[in-house]
């Protein structure tokens, strides 16, 4: 409802402008949702060797189509972090938290997520960090309900 | 654990935008007259348009518009489209119309919906007039008008669009 001061007439309103996406995933970006939804992390192999996650449709080298899908584990180390002291409306968190670079092993591409901590102080570059599953997963990135430090 | 399921093909990613939309001087005595029931333009002081809703200012100027003026409720369509897609959280079922209109007295459109009509039968220059809600349940809002409605008047030739006086058409 507006507010209106009958004397100067200032007229407020609070309004929401909502775009109502629905985007189509693809089968790589399908498959690595899809792992989420059975709490399992899904990268694939890049023409280098390397694992990439979350998996890539096409190699970053030679721009051809990556197939060979790789399971890595739930749990990895922090590359680097920021701190978020203040989260705001639309964070995962409604506590300070670190958005972090977590390369999870078996990866070699790290991969951006949040982290719980208590403290700034406790986490570092090279924490070990572990995916904390969300209770009910739907096929999504919030299936990790963030990483908590081990 | 977990039952077998299809894999996964589409998410779901909407964004909401959140604003305090504060209406500014000129659309805020705009609206404090709609709440009564009452369309009033503004006129640009050297141009003479009548603009409605007002935005405090002449866009063809850049003068500022004090000058109040009380208009009609009758109006003429200056254009119109039959929308066919359901629009998201839009509880209007399609196909309906939604029409730049303008009031007789005001120089320029603005758009609402058109209700009570035959939507193959609309055009250009046809004559309608507002359908209120009831007084109780007026607001600042240009929905205190549920829709517009034709009319048993002549239609307005297309020069005569946004030309009409006040007092209405004659034709």
């Amino acid at each position: 409802m507006p507010e209106s001061d009958s004397e100067s007439e200032i007229l407020n309103q609070a309004f929401e402008l909502g775009y109502t996406y629905t985007r189509s995933t693809g089968p790589v970006v399908g498959r690595f949702l899809t792992g989420l939804r059975e709490r399992q992390v899904v990268g694939n192999r890049g023409s280098d060797g390397r694992v990439i996650v979350p998996p890539m449709e096409y190699d970053p080298g030679t721009a051809e189509a990556l197939s060979e899908f790789v399971d890595v584990s739930e749990e990895g180390e922090v590359v680097s972090w920021a701190w978020v002291k203040h989260p705001r409306e639309a964070h995962p968190s409604d506590q300070p938290f670190a958005w972090a670079m977590i390369r999870l092993d078996g990866a070699d591409v790290p991969m951006v997520h949040w982290v719980q901590a208590n403290r700034e102080a406790d986490i570092n570059t090279g924490s070990r960090v572990r995916v904390r599953w969300a209770e009910e997963t739907t096929g999504s990135i919030n299936d990790i309900a963030g990483f908590e430090l081990v | 654990m977990s039952e077998q399921q299809e894999p996964v093909t589409g998410i779901e990613v909407p964004i909401y935008l959140k604003y305090n939309f504060t209406a500014g001087a000129g659309p805020a005595r705009f609206l404090s007259q709609v709440k009564k029931g009452v369309l009033t333009g503004q006129r640009c002081p050297r141009c003479d348009q009548v603009y409605i809703p007002p935005r405090g200012s002449c866009a063809a100027c850049g003068v500022a518009t004090e000058e109040e003026v009380v208009l009609s409720d009758k109006a003429t369509v200056q254009s119109f489209t039959i929308v066919s897609i359901p629009i998201p959280n839009n509880p209007i079922q399609p196909p309906y119309i939604i029409a730049n209109l303008v009031a007789d007295g005001a120089n320029i459109s603005f758009i609402h919906l058109m209700s009570e009509c035959v939507n193959e039968d609309v055009r250009i220059g046809q004559r309608v007039q507002a359908v209120w809600k009831p007084e109780e349940e007026w607001d600042y809002a240009m929905d205190n008008i549920r829709y517009f409605k034709p009319i048993d008047e002549a239609d307005v030739p297309v020069g005569q669009i946004g030309k009409l006086p006040v007092s209405g058409w004659k034709g």
